[in-house]
């Protein structure tokens, strides 16, 4: 028998986002109903690479990820549950000239918007970390960005969202929603809810519920391919990236050092997501040549996740252009992890305040209203 | 038309046969295996310089073994023999190798996965212990290594690897302090007709039984509870009898495992559909009756889809390449396939009954207490667990690993994955069954960062 | 050193008259046979093939069979090696105390 639930909000999705948004909007005193097709932040949000990083960013995403980064200090006594998040830092690598002139071009803008990055020469890389590898020539330091457990964050938003009286419905794929003048009716496996609002924070599948409303949004699917050594003593004090994006390095305390390497493979369409050999052992070599160390470690599990991408990899956050009442998030292009808590906050406040304190323009899904082109899969590196 | 690319995983009795029938039906099959020699776990080969006569190896399972070897040297040429090799990764159709000469991909069309099986152990208290082993590891060093695990040793089981492992130590000269079976007698007792169908197999046990008695070890049957002790290593071991009476020995070694568990991790990388084998309590790769997994073009034979033991292995790893054979468009020989499964069908009834009478000893998890270990890759505790299912909403096992790291270590969940669901089983109040299992993820084992040593 | 550490776990029951190898197991030296795994040549001197990461105490290795990845034991030089499918090598110098390196 299918349940019928009557909401406020219906949220399509239960990743990190879409869970911190149901939080937010209990305590305005809105009900909510978060339907997701498996399991809350077990998607993008649960098996990213834990980044909790501004540096790098587009400028754009710049205010989100500065007011995203306040909340995580004290993150673990909103959600009661320890999610890990140490601010290790963040260094970005270059292996050329023309990369180390990136990065300082870079640190420039990013000061504009209040991120300080402080560069590093060749040898202040060095004393940074002593056994990186000779091709690096500098790096861009972010004191203040870190890491964190992903496996943990969504999850532990999804428990105290329902603490706070949310309905969550896990293993529940939404197959339709449709405006009723009045509002939503959105039908899932089990459960049929009507809502005056609705949320569509389905992540790769947000396209084909967008188009749902006549909107174009064109997500490609992304699945980032990663892989985890055995312990090793505690050696990578910083969470690592390079120009390009095609190695990035973290170590957690217990020993593991998580890393990455292109691209996974699976299908949307069945939510599967898998690691690519082939990747993987180009992530091996790519890694190693930035971490000699790494050579004799051995690698224990590798993996994939689901995420959408947008042609221009920053993600639609806002009103949808053809129906009232309608809010999108989604299309995090592989860097939603550290912003997961703030566009919760932005939902919520679009919802209840109509507005945002946040800067969300460029992320308005009218600007793909006459896009042609098909989705744009990028197939090189990913910043996480 | 040239043959296409047949290859076959894990060269124990099951592999073995599958290549050398494939060979017969005129296909060159590649053969993977992990180890330096073939012959599996069952019929492994001692390294060079600690080889000893066969009969001093394998007993009474001596003119098997050696047949089972001889095969290799038989096929020679007829096939592409990789040892040393290990078969990390299988997707689509493609897998990915990692052997002496580095890794490697081989697009196949027909897959045989042998992959055999492992002690499959619970915990209790002192099992992490340096001493401690399981009853496999406890064979392999007496045959494959001339060696005792101890000085004094006793050993702890649930089916009929115990009586065998006590007699080969008891054979090889070594002390041993106790040999405790935790199944109870009765269960034996009510499928003892069954078993009486393969009665080779049944009289090989009580040969060993009697030979145990003879050298003046006495398996105690209806254990109820088992420890170990020691600071650094094993002093000593303790349990608790059908009467609730305690016992405690003075040993150094300790030999543990409770029946076998298939190696599943190659079927569910390639996608294979599992089911819940109720009786073992174990997640197991459907298969037909032909041998032929859920996916197109991947086969299991052995140990690796349902325990059945050496001879069950090498049946169906001829059995299966008839299958891949018949699949290739190729004549295959009816009566044989015939005669085939009427052997197996027998096998079948006699391994039901064996596993009746060997019960997997679920009550040792009822009560492990929270401080003891689960996961002794990572020394993630029962209390763990237990706290993330009813604090954190865990209700099944994917779940429990992402919140506790259970099956996050260096064996990636093959060691604890299955003790871990009986606990958090438990917790929920809900059939194993229910909580799932963990899902496989590549590699199979780990493989170094920077390329091969 | 680890008391735990000093007196070898396994005993050989079965005579081998292969070749002596010499290797060492935090600097001092010791003996193996022809034919015996990493494993072996360790535990017939040391009732510890690694310190455990997580927490007191060392392992040994325990199912001897390549699938419970409790054996990978770490050499001077930096390699990282299954002990139970990893046979003996003359001049292996095996670190199981990590205070004991160089």
């Amino acid at each position: 028998m299918t349940e019928r639930l009557a909401v406020d909000v219906a949220i399509i999705g239960g990743g990190t986002a879409a869970c911190a948004a149901a939080v937010a909007l209990r305590e305005v005193g809105l009900t909510v109903a978060v339907l997701e097709k498996r399991l809350c932040g077990a998607g993008a949000s649960g098996v990213n690479f834990g980044g909790v990083r501004q540096q790098g960013r587009h400028l754009d995403e710049l205010p989100l990820a500065r007011r995203a980064r306040a909340l995580w200090d004290d993150l673990n006594q909103r959600l009661g549950e320890d999610v890990e998040f140490e601010a290790t830092g963040h260094i970005k690598l270059a292996r050329s000239e023309a990369d180390m002139a990136e990065l300082e071009r870079y640190a420039e803008r990013a000061r504009q918007h209040g991120l300080e990055l402080t560069l590093l020469g060749a040898n202040a890389v060095r004393d940074e970390l002593p056994w990186i590898g000779p091709q690096v020539v500098g790096a861009s330091l972010s004191p203040s960005d870190g890491q964190a457990n992903p496996r943990v964050v969504g999850p532990a938003y999804a428990r105290l969202a329902r603490k706070r009286g949310a309905e969550i419905r896990e293993f529940a794929p939404v197959h339709r929603a449709i405006s009723t003048g009045a509002g939503f009716e959105t039908e899932a496996d089990g459960v049929t809810v009507t809502s005056r609002w609705l949320v569509n924070a389905a992540g790769a599948g947000a396209g084909v519920v967008a188009s749902w409303f006549g909107e174009r949004a064109p997500v490609a699917s992304l699945m980032p391919n990663m892989l985890v050594t055995e312990p090793l003593p505690y050696f990578v004090p910083r969470s690592i990236g390079v120009c390009g994006g095609d190695v990035y390095v973290r170590q957690i305390r217990r020993g593991n050092v998580i890393f990455g390497g292109g691209h996974g493979w699976g299908d949307a369409e069945l939510g599967l997501a898998r690691p690519h050999s082939e990747e993987s052992l180009g992530g091996m070599t790519r890694t190693v040549d930035i971490v000699p160390a790494l050579a004799t470690a051995h690698v224990i599990r590798m993996w994939s996740g689901l995420d959408g991408e947008m042609p221009d990899h920053i993600p639609v956050i806002g009103f949808s252009s053809t129906t009232r009442q309608l809010v999108h998030a989604f299309g995090f292009s592989g860097h939603g992890f550290q912003l997961g808590p703030v566009v919760g906050l932005i939902i919520a406040e679009l919802i209840a305040d109509g507005t945002t304190a946040s800067p969300i323009a460029p992320f308005a899904i009218g600007r793909f209203a006459g896009w042609t082109g098909g989705t744009d899969a990028s197939h090189g590196g990913i910043e996480h | 038309m040239a043959d296409r690319t047949v290859v076959v995983i894990g060269a124990g009795p099951a592999g073995l046969r599958a290549a050398e029938a494939l060979v017969r039906g005129g296909v060159r099959p590649i053969l993977i295996d992990e180890a330096e020699r073939p012959g599996g776990q069952i019929y492994r080969q001692p390294p060079p310089g600690a080889t000893r006569p066969p009969s001093a190896l394998y007993g009474l399972e001596a003119k098997k073994a050696i047949a089972v070897h001889a095969i290799l040297a038989r096929l020679g040429e007829a096939i592409d023999y990789r040892p040393r090799t290990l078969a990390w990764n299988v997707s689509a159709q493609r897998l990915d190798t990692l052997g002496p000469k580095g890794p490697d991909a081989l697009d196949f069309d027909r897959l045989v996965i042998a992959s055999g099986a492992m002690d499959r152990v619970l915990p209790f208290s002192g099992w992490t212990l340096p001493g401690v082993f399981t009853l496999g590891a406890a064979q392999i060093a007496v045959k494959a290594q001339g060696v005792s695990i101890g000085r004094r040793v006793a050993f702890v089981g649930a089916g009929p690897l115990l009586p065998l492992v006590v007699h080969q130590y008891a054979k090889a000269g070594a002390e041993i302090v106790a040999a405790l079976d935790v199944t109870p007698f009765s269960a034996k007792l009510k499928n003892a007709p069954a078993m009486l169908a393969q009665a080779a197999t049944l009289a090989k046990g009580l040969w060993y039984t009697l030979r145990n008695a003879l050298a003046g070890v006495t398996i105690r049957s209806d254990v109820r509870a088992i420890g170990v002790e020691g600071e650094g290593r094993v002093r000593g071991l303790w349990w608790r009898d059908a009467a609730g009476a305690e016992h405690r020995v003075a040993c150094d070694a300790v030999g543990a495992s409770f029946g076998l568990k298939c190696e599943t991790q190659l079927a569910d990388l390639a996608g294979c559909a599992f089911t819940f084998d109720a009786v073992t309590r174990q997640w197991v790769p459907r298969r037909d009756a032909a041998g032929r997994s859920s996916v197109e073009g991947v086969y299991l034979a052995g140990d690796g889809a349902g325990i059945g033991g050496a001879d069950v292995a090498e049946l169906q790893g001829e059995r299966v390449a008839l299958t891949v054979l018949e699949d290739l468009g190729k004549r295959i020989d009816a009566a044989r396939v015939a005669e085939l499964d009427r052997k197996l069908a027998r096998q079948a009834r006699f391994r039901g009954a064996l596993e009746r009478a060997y019960p997997y000893p679920a009550h040792l998890l009822d009560d492990v207490a929270d401080s003891e270990i689960v996961c002794r890759c990572e020394g993630i505790t029962a209390g763990t667990l237990r706290a993330a299912a009813s604090a954190r909403d865990a209700h099944e096992m994917n779940r429990l690993k992402a919140f506790t790291r259970i099956g996050m270590g260096r064996c990636q969940g093959r060691v604890c994955g299955l003790a871990a669901a009986e606990v958090l089983s438990r917790t929920l109040g809900k059939e194993v069954a229910a909580v799932g299992r963990l899902r496989g993820n590549p590699p199979v084992k780990p493989i170094p960062v920077g390329g091969f040593p | 050193m680890n008391p735990a550490l000093q007196s070898g776990l396994f005993h050989r029951l079965v005579p081998r008259d292969g070749a002596s190898i010499p290797f060492t197991i935090d600097g001092a030296p010791a003996e193996a046979r022809e034919g015996d795994l990493l494993l072996t040549a360790i535990l017939l001197h040391r009732a510890a093939l690694r310190r455990f990461e997580f927490g007191d105490g060392n392992r040994a290795g325990f199912c001897l069979m390549a699938a419970c990845q409790d054996c990978w034991v770490s050499l001077a030089d930096g390699r990282r090696l299954r002990a139970c499918t990893t046979r003996i090598e003359p001049g292996m110098a095996v670190v199981i105390d990590g205070a004991a390196r160089g």
